[in-house]
């Protein structure tokens, strides 16, 4: 097994979420691309458990499992505070955010 | 080129262009469905890693539960089902960076790695994925387990305005 085939397409796959994460403008659509970007690093961290540290157990397995819980309390918690901001300004678009009327915002 | 290699290789272009999907789709509900076959193909290259429980917990958190929420997440923002041309800022930054990102980091490994050959390792199955996480990592296992309680708690408060403004006045 190659070992570069999994890596190159890991960080092809994370370069695509960073593109989605500065391109999109719905905040739903740069959760998405969030979880390319975590997915990529899973995919390092099983590969190289598969390579580089073959033989000492499987750690690159056991965090990917915690990167992955990770990302489901995140997407949780996310979609929460969008499903609000919906609610407050029925919009989802992320550079719709004031982030300078923190103060007297509602 | 083994058929691991082959595999490995299909799979990988399967994920990085139902990926490439998922951020240039100009309908909110293909991109989540793109989604789905990305997260699927790196379940397939975990199982051809010998990540067996890692591919089945990616298949059962992810394509199952992370997916439906975002799905339900564009029902209830009532987002368009057609086509809408407003879901992207202008390319050129995005394009620039998160190329430079991915490229950059495709060739360091590839420098890194050039084209050297690895044996499959033995499959991680539930029972050594067990024993590794009860007996080493039993410690972060557990704090995530408060931490996803803190999670669960959080987005409840978040999206219950009447408890979640209780104290301030506003929220």
């Amino acid at each position: 097994m190659h070992a570069v085939i999994p890596f190159v397409t890991a960080a092809l796959l994370f370069g695509l979420g960073v593109y989605g994460v500065l391109r999109r403008r719905n905040a739903i659509l740069v959760l998405m691309a969030v979880e390319l970007m975590l997915n990529a690093v899973n995919l390092v961290l099983v590969t190289a458990d598969a390579t580089v540290s073959a033989g000492l157990g499987h750690r690159g397995g056991v965090f990917a499992l915690f990167v992955i819980v990770l990302a489901a309390a995140e997407v949780g918690v996310g979609l929460a505070i969008v499903l609000q901001w919906y609610r407050m300004r029925a919009a989802v678009q992320v550079d719709e955010v004031a982030l300078h009327h923190e103060a007297d915002a509602g | 080129m083994t058929v691991a290699d082959a595999l490995l290789l299909a799979l990988g272009a399967l994920a990085v262009g139902s990926g490439a999907l998922v951020v240039t789709s100009a309908q909110i509900v293909r991109a989540g469905l793109y989604l789905v076959v990305s997260l699927g193909a790196i379940a397939g290259l975990y199982l051809v890693l010998g990540a067996e429980l890692v591919a089945w917990v990616q298949v059962l958190v992810y394509v199952g539960a992370v997916v439906v929420l975002l799905l339900f997440a564009v029902m209830l923002t009532r987002a368009p089902i057609g086509p809408s041309d407003d879901l992207d800022r202008p390319a050129w930054p995005a394009l620039i960076v998160g190329g430079g990102v991915g490229l950059g980091l495709a060739v360091l490994f590839a420098d890194a790695f050039r084209w050297s050959i690895h044996p499959l390792p033995a499959p991680g199955t539930a029972e050594r994925m067990g024993a590794e996480i009860f007996g080493t990592w039993v410690l972060p296992f557990e704090v995530l387990s408060i931490l996803l309680l803190a999670a669960l708690v959080g987005a409840i408060v978040l999206s219950r305005p009447d408890i979640g403004a209780r104290k301030g006045g506003e929220a």
